[in-house]
C-alpha cells in the first residue's frame, strides 16, 4: 500500500462544504470513475457487461441506473461508470473483466471532480447554471450539459439531490459558478 | 414642495412615503409610483432637453415607449444614464438627474441650437462635414462625438451582477394585460406550464389604467384576483418586471427581468437584472397596442402627453400633469380621458375632436372639427392654439394636453423573423404579420382587438386554441362583463402645413424633416429612415414611425401600406450590455484550468503564465533573484547538470482503443505507427488535410490495441476534436473509441543526467529503469511509492536523460513533494515553461513557433517522416510541387557573430549586400532564448535551403527596430546532436 495523501480537486484533504439558504453544496472526492465505450460490432455484449455490474438495466440516453456502482449514458454506446472509491478504487479493472475484450475502458477517477447540489428548491439554482429543462429532469435522468463554459455531467439522484461532474482542473471554476448561482437563487 | 398635482384614488400607498431627489432638489412619492408619476405630481413637468435642438421635454408617455423623459438613475459607479422616468420604480433614496443639458435644465446654454434649427435639418452631418477631408478626424468628428448621445457615463467599473438563465415552458405569454390574463388563467388551469411575462411591475396592462373597463368591478381589481390565483398554480410562473427582448429560432425568446432595479442596491449575491433564454413549445404575443400622438406645430412641450398616459397618470397612479387640461383627438378613446380626469376633479379646457360628428359631453365643452395649430409655454404648455371648422382661432388656457391619434399594435416581436406587419384598415394602424415566427400566436390589441371585451377572449381563445392543439384539455373561462366599444377614429397624422410639428421626439425629427427627405428624393422608407434619423432612437421608433410614414405617404400620394415599414430588431426596450455578458467578466470571463499541484507550485514561488485556460508555473523564483533570466538561466543549468522537474500535466492526452487503434493511428500520423512495438514510444507527427503540419507529440502503445496519445497543451482540444471527426465521418469502420484523458493524470517530466537514479527512490523496485530495461522511447504501466498505479515514458523534450511520470490526479501534490524530496540529494529543481523552452530550442525541438499554420513536414526537416508506403491525412497534398520547391524553407540554428548580439525572434534574414526587403528575405526567426550552456543568444529560423547553407553569414534585420547584425546558419541542435545524453 502506497503512502501518498490525496487531496481533492479544489486541492485541499478534506472535502469543500457549504450551505446557504435551503441548499447545501459539497465536493464529492469519494467515487471511482471507468468510461465504457462498446467495440464495433459488440454493442449488445457491452450492455450485458454494464448489467453485470449495476443491474437489470443498462441506462437509455439522457439516463443512469444501478446501485453501488451506477452507469450513465454519455453517448452512443458509450456509458460512464461510477462507484464508491472506497470499495471500487479499481473500478476500470473490474469493468475491463466484465468487458471481455468487447469493449473499450478507460479510468475517469481522476479526471472529474463532483459536486453534489442537496435542497429543496434545485430547480432556481440549475436555471441559472445550465439550459436543462428541470421540470422533466427527473430522479434517474443524467445528462451532457455546459455550465459557464465548462463540459458538465448532471445526474439527478433524487428531487432534492443533484450530481455534477466537471473537468477536475476546472474545480476552482466550477465551485465558484455552483455557489454564485445559489447566491443569486437564495 | 407638496404633490400639488397628487388625485384621490389610484393604486399607490399612500401609507408608504418615499423621499426621491430630482436634479437635487428633494421631493416625495408613494411606493407605487414611477419617476415620471411622483414628479407630475409634484408639478414637475419639465424633465429633460431633447437630443438635438435642446427643447424642454417632459413625458410623452406613461410606459417603456417613452421617447423623452430620459433620465440618469443613481450615482457614482451605479448611474445609469437614459433611463426612461416613466419605467423607474420610485424607491426611498432615489437620485435623479436630468441630461443633455449646458447649465440647467431651465436654462440649458445649448437651447441655442434651436435657433438655428434651418441649418440642423436632416441630412446636416452629410451635408455640412464633407470638406475639407483633413477636418473631419481632429475638428468635426471630436465635435460631433462631444454633442452627441444624452446622457453621461461614470466611467466607473458596473458594481453590480448581472445572471444569465433558462427556462423551459409550454406556453409563454408575453404580456399580462386583459389578453394575456385571460390567456393565463385559460392555460393553467389546463395544468400546461406556463410563463406570464410582463414588463411592467404591476400586472394588468391597460386594466390598471382605464376607470370603466368593466361592469361591475374595476380592472386593477380583476387583473389582481386573476394574479392572485395564477400565483397559486405550481406550474405558472409569473414574471413581472420582466420585458421580452426577441424572438428566435425554434420558439426561443430572451427576456429580461430587473430583480433589483427597484431597490437602492442589490441584495448580497443577487443579481441587478436576469437574461433568461426561454424555451417555448408555444407562444402568445399579448404586448398590447401603443398610442400615437398627432403631429401639430410645437407638439413637443413638456404637458402635452398621449391622452391613454394621461388616464394611466389619473386612474394607476393619481396624478395629473395639470389642473387643467384639454383632450386633441380624432377618436372616442380621447374623450376617455376628459371624461376620467373630470371625474378625478381636474378642470377640462376643451376637448378638441377632428371629426365634425364628434361625440358631446355635458360636464365639459368639445370643439368638434377643431385642430390644435399651436402651443405656447417656454418650459411648459401654457396654452393652445385651436382653429375652428370656420377657420378661426381661439387660445385655450390649459397646462396639459392628451393628444389621442389611435392605437398602434405593439407588432415587434412579430417582426423579428423579418415578417412585414401588415395594414389594418378598421384601426387605420398596422398589424402583425402572417409570416412571423412559426410558434408565435397573437391575441388582443397587439393583434388589433381593442376592446377589453375582445382582448380578453382574444387571450382565453387562442390559449384554448394552442392546448387543444397541444394535447391539453382546456375548460372555458368565465370572463368578466367588459366594455366592448367599437372603433371609432378618423385617420388623422398631422395638422396640415405643419413644420416644427415633432414626429420623433427622441431624435428631434419634425415634419419638415421628412418633407425635406422627400425633396430629396430619399423616398424609401428605409432610406427616409436613415436620412432623418426618424425612428432610430433607442425608442426605436415606438411613437414616432407611424407619423413619419404617413406624411411620405401623403408626399408621395401612396397609401400608407404602400409606403411600407422598417423592421424591428431585438432588443424590443433597450438592455444594459452587463446583462449580455452575464457573469462572464473580470477573473470570472472564462474559467481557469489549474494541475493538481498548482498549490505546490506557488509555494515555490512560481510565476505563472496562461496557456489557453491553463495555468503553467513559468519559473520559479528564489530568493534573491530580481529578473526572470536569472531564474530561468539557473533551472535550465541545475537541470543539465543534475536534474530539474517539469510540471507537463497540461500537455494533452487521448486514450486511444479498439482493434482498429494502429490503423487509425496510422492515418491521423504521416510517419508509420502500425508497427510500433507494445511497450514503445513514437513520436508523431500530424498533417492537415492540405499538408500543412498540424501538430507534434508521442504515441505509446500500451497493449496492442490500446496507444496513448500526447498532444501539445494549446492544441489538446483541436487534436481531440479532430481525431474524432475522422473515426466518426472519415472512418466509421474502424473499431477505434477514443476518450480524452488529459485531465485523468497529472504528468512530470524528470530530466537531467540523475533522472534515472532519482526516479528509482520512488519506483517500485520490481520495475527496472536501466538503459538496457527500460531504454529511449520505452512506456510501461507501472506503481510507485509502494503500490500507487502510474506510467512512465522514457521521452525527452529537454534533450536529457528525461522521463515522464503520470499518476492519478488526486495523488499529484503528494507525488511532486515526493520527487522533489528524493530529489534533494541530486539538487533537483523544479522548472517552468521559459527553462523548458530554452532547452527544446537548444536541442531543435520544434514547437508552436515552428508550427505556425505555415509550415510543412518539409520545412522542419521532417519531410522524410511523411510516409509514402501509406496513406495518411495531409500525406497526398504534401507532395504539392508548391510545397516542395528547391529552396524551401528548412530549420536551422542561428547564432550571432558578435555573442553580444540577441538574435530576436520575428526577425528576418537578408543575405549580405542584398536590399532589406520582403523580396530578398531569406527566412526568419521561430524561436530565440539566451542559452545558459553556450553562453549566448541562439535562435530556431526557417532559412531558404537552411540544410545545404550551414556556416553561411546572414543579416539578422528588423526594419521596425532598426536591428542589424550577423549571423551564422548552424544545426538546429546546438546541444547533443548525436542524442547521447537522452540515450544515457
Amino acid at each position: 500500500m502506497h503512502d501518498l495523501i490525496a487531496t481533492t480537486a479544489l486541492g485541499a484533504a478534506a472535502p469543500c462544504v457549504d450551505h446557504h439558504g435551503p441548499i447545501s453544496l459539497t465536493e464529492e472526492p469519494g467515487f471511482a470513475l471507468a468510461s465504457i465505450a462498446a467495440r464495433r460490432g459488440a454493442e449488445r455484449a457491452t450492455v450485458l457487461a454494464i448489467r453485470r455490474m449495476i443491474g437489470p438495466t443498462a441506462p437509455k440516453a439522457g439516463h443512469w441506473a444501478g446501485e453501488r456502482i451506477i452507469a450513465f449514458w454519455t453517448g452512443p454506446d458509450q456509458w460512464m461508470l461510477e462507484a464508491p472509491y472506497d470499495s471500487d478504487e479499481f473500478l476500470f479493472e473490474r469493468a475491463i473483466k466484465e468487458a471481455k475484450g468487447k469493449a473499450s475502458v478507460t479510468e475517469q477517477t481522476g479526471a472529474w471532480c463532483r459536486f453534489d447540489l442537496r435542497g429543496t428548491g434545485l430547480a432556481a439554482v440549475m436555471e441559472r447554471l445550465c439550459p436543462i429543462n428541470m421540470a422533466t429532469f427527473i430522479a434517474g435522468s443524467a445528462t451532457r450539459t455546459s455550465i459557464d463554459h465548462l463540459g458538465c455531467f448532471v445526474l439527478c439522484r433524487s428531487e432534492d439531490h443533484i450530481s455534477i461532474h466537471g473537468p477536475r482542473s476546472c474545480a476552482a471554476a466550477l465551485h465558484h459558478s455552483l455557489l454564485t448561482a445559489i447566491r443569486a437563487a437564495f | 414642495m407638496s404633490q400639488i398635482n397628487r388625485l384621490p384614488g389610484g393604486q399607490i400607498d399612500r401609507n408608504q412615503t418615499l423621499n426621491f431627489t430630482f436634479d437635487g432638489k428633494s421631493y416625495q412619492g408613494h411606493a407605487g409610483d414611477t419617476l415620471a408619476s411622483a414628479l407630475l405630481a409634484n408639478g414637475v413637468r419639465l424633465m429633460g432637453r431633447s437630443f438635438k435642438y435642446h427643447r424642454p421635454r417632459g413625458v410623452l408617455t406613461a410606459g417603456s415607449e417613452e421617447p423623452n423623459a430620459l433620465v440618469e438613475l443613481r450615482e457614482g459607479a451605479r448611474k445609469e444614464p437614459n433611463t426612461r422616468a416613466t419605467t423607474a420604480e420610485l424607491f426611498g433614496g432615489l437620485t435623479a438627474r436630468s441630461q443633455n443639458k449646458i447649465g440647467s435644465l431651465r436654462f440649458d446654454l445649448m437651447a441655442i441650437n434651436d435657433r438655428f434649427s434651418n441649418f440642423l435639418t436632416a441630412g446636416f452631418y452629410y451635408k455640412t462635414f464633407m470638406w475639407p477631408a483633413a477636418f473631419w478626424e481632429k475638428i468635426y468628428e471630436p465635435i460631433i462625438r462631444n454633442a452627441a448621445g444624452l446622457g453621461s457615463i461614470s466611467l466607473q467599473d458596473d458594481p453590480d451582477a448581472y445572471d444569465r438563465g433558462f427556462l423551459h415552458c409550454d406556453l409563454l405569454i408575453i404580456g399580462a394585460g386583459p389578453a394575456g390574463l385571460a390567456a393565463a388563467l385559460t392555460a393553467g388551469r389546463a395544468r400546461a406550464q406556463v410563463i406570464l411575462a410582463d414588463e411592467d411591475f404591476t400586472l394588468g396592462g391597460r386594466l390598471n389604467s382605464e376607470r370603466l373597463a368593466f361592469a361591475d368591478q374595476s380592472g386593477a381589481d380583476w387583473a389582481a384576483q386573476t394574479v392572485a390565483e395564477l400565483a397559486s398554480l405550481p406550474n405558472v410562473r409569473i414574471m413581472a418586471r420582466t420585458t421580452v427582448l426577441g424572438a428566435f429560432d425554434h420558439g426561443i425568446f430572451s427576456a429580461l427581468e430587473r430583480v433589483s432595479d427597484h431597490l437602492p442596491q442589490p441584495a448580497p449575491g443577487k443579481p441587478r437584472q436576469v437574461l433568461w433564454r426561454i424555451y417555448s413549445k408555444g407562444s402568445l404575443l399579448c404586448a398590447g397596442a401603443t398610442e400615437r400622438p398627432i403631429a401639430f406645430e410645437n407638439n413637443d412641450r413638456p404637458g402635452i402627453m398621449l391622452a391613454g398616459a394621461m388616464r394611466s397618470y389619473a386612474n394607476r397612479w393619481a396624478v395629473t400633469p395639470a389642473q387643467r387640461v384639454a383632450v386633441f383627438t380624432n377618436n372616442d378613446d380621447g374623450h376617455r380621458t376628459a371624461a376620467d380626469l373630470h371625474a378625478k376633479g381636474v378642470s377640462i379646457a376643451a376637448v378638441i375632436d377632428v371629426r365634425p360628428d364628434a361625440p358631446q359631453s355635458q360636464d365639459y365643452e368639445v370643439i368638434k372639427g377643431g385642430q390644435v395649430i399651436n402651443s405656447r409655454g417656454r418650459l411648459g404648455l401654457k396654452s393652445i392654439e385651436v382653429v375652428l371648422p370656420g377657420g378661426a382661432t381661439r387660445q385655450l388656457t390649459c397646462g396639459a394636453l392628451g393628444v389621442a391619434g389611435g392605437w398602434n399594435p405593439n407588432v415587434h416581436l412579430t417582426s423579428h423573423h423579418r415578417g412585414r406587419p401588415e395594414w389594418l384598415p378598421q384601426i387605420a394602424a398596422f398589424g402583425p404579420p402572417s409570416q412571423g415566427p412559426k410558434t408565435l400566436r397573437i391575441a388582443g390589441a397587439a393583434k388589433g382587438e381593442l376592446s377589453t371585451a375582445d382582448a380578453l377572449r382574444g387571450g382565453a381563445d387562442q390559449a384554448a386554441s394552442w392546448l387543444g392543439e397541444n394535447g391539453f384539455s382546456a375548460a372555458a373561462v368565465e370572463l368578466p362583463d367588459a366594455e366592448d366599444a367599437p372603433v371609432s377614429m378618423t385617420p388623422f397624422w398631422a395638422v396640415k402645413g405643419c413644420n416644427r410639428a415633432w414626429l420623433d421626439q427622441q431624435n428631434d425629427v419634425t415634419v419638415k424633416d421628412v418633407k425635406l427627405a422627400h425633396k430629396e428624393n430619399f423616398v424609401s422608407v428605409e432610406h427616409l429612415k436613415r436620412y432623418t434619423t426618424l425612428g432610430m432612437a433607442t425608442d426605436q421608433g415606438k411613437t414616432s414611425n407611424m407619423g413619419g410614414l404617413a406624411i411620405m405617404a401623403e408626399l408621395t400620394g401612396k397609401a400608407i401600406p404602400e409606403v411600407g415599414t422598417t423592421i424591428f430588431r431585438p432588443p424590443y426596450t433597450p438592455t444594459a450590455i452587463g446583462a449580455f455578458a452575464g457573469r462572464d467578466r473580470g477573473t470570472d470571463f472564462r474559467p481557469i484550468r489549474k494541475t493538481p499541484s498548482h498549490a505546490w507550485a506557488e509555494e515555490q514561488g512560481a510565476v505563472f503564465v496562461e496557456v489557453g485556460l491553463w495555468l503553467r508555473a513559468q519559473w520559479f523564483a528564489k530568493a534573491g533573484e530580481t529578473h526572470w533570466r536569472q531564474s530561468v538561466d539557473r533551472e535550465v543549468r541545475a537541470t543539465r547538470e543534475s536534474v530539474g522537474i517539469c510540471d507537463v500535466t497540461t500537455l494533452g492526452k487521448i486514450d486511444v482503443q479498439g482493434t482498429d487503434a494502429a490503423t487509425f493511428l496510422n492515418k491521423i500520423y504521416c510517419n508509420g505507427f502500425a508497427k510500433l512495438a507494445i511497450g514503445k514510444t513514437r513520436y508523431g507527427l500530424m498533417l492537415r488535410e492540405d499538408g500543412i503540419a498540424m501538430d507534434d507529440g508521442t504515441a505509446a502503445r500500451l497493449a496492442e490495441d490500446h496507444f496513448v496519445v500526447t498532444t501539445t497543451t494549446a492544441n489538446a482540444v483541436s487534436v481531440f476534436r479532430h481525431m474524432e471527426f475522422a473515426r466518426q465521418c472519415l472512418w466509421p469502420d474502424l473499431d477505434v473509441q477514443l476518450i480524452s484523458t488529459t485531465e485523468a493524470w497529472a504528468q512530470y517530466a524528470v530530466a537531467g543526467p540523475n533522472a534515472r537514479r532519482l526516479l528509482q527512490k520512488v519506483v517500485d523496485p520490481e520495475f527496472d529503469l536501466s538503459n538496457e530495461a527500460f531504454p529511449f522511447m520505452a512506456c510501461a504501466n507501472i506503481t510507485v511509492c509502494g503500490g500507487l498505479r502510474a506510467r512512465l515514458f522514457r521521452i525527452s523534450f529537454s534533450g536529457e536523460l528525461a522521463y515522464e511520470l503520470a499518476v492519478p490526479t488526486r495523488y499529484a501534490d503528494a507525488m511532486i513533494r515526493r520527487l522533489m524530496q528524493a530529489g534533494e540529494e541530486f539538487e533537483a529543481v523544479p522548472y517552468g515553461t521559459e527553462a523548458l523552452g530554452v532547452m527544446r530550442i537548444e536541442k531543435g525541438h520544434a514547437a508552436g513557433n515552428e508550427l505556425n499554420g505555415t509550415t510543412t513536414a518539409l520545412n522542419l526537416g521532417m519531410g522524410r517522416m511523411v510516409s509514402k508506403a501509406k496513406d495518411s491525412i495531409g500525406s497526398t497534398l504534401s507532395e504539392r510541387s508548391g510545397l516542395n520547391q528547391t529552396d524551401a524553407l528548412k530549420l536551422v540554428g542561428l547564432w550571432p557573430v558578435n555573442p553580444a548580439n540577441p538574435v530576436p525572434a520575428g526577425s528576418h534574414l537578408m543575405a549580405k549586400g542584398d536590399p532589406v526587403d520582403a523580396a530578398h528575405s531569406q527566412g526568419y526567426v521561430t524561436s530565440a532564448c539566451f542559452s545558459p550552456n553556450l553562453g549566448h543568444s541562439i535562435s530556431l529560423a526557417y532559412v531558404k535551403s537552411g540544410d545545404s547553407r550551414m556556416g553561411e553569414i546572414l543579416r539578422l534585420v528588423s526594419p521596425l527596430t532598426g536591428f542589424d547584425h550577423e549571423v551564422e546558419v548552424v544545426s538546429a541542435h546546438f546541444i547533443d546532436p548525436k542524442g547521447e545524453r537522452l540515450r544515457a
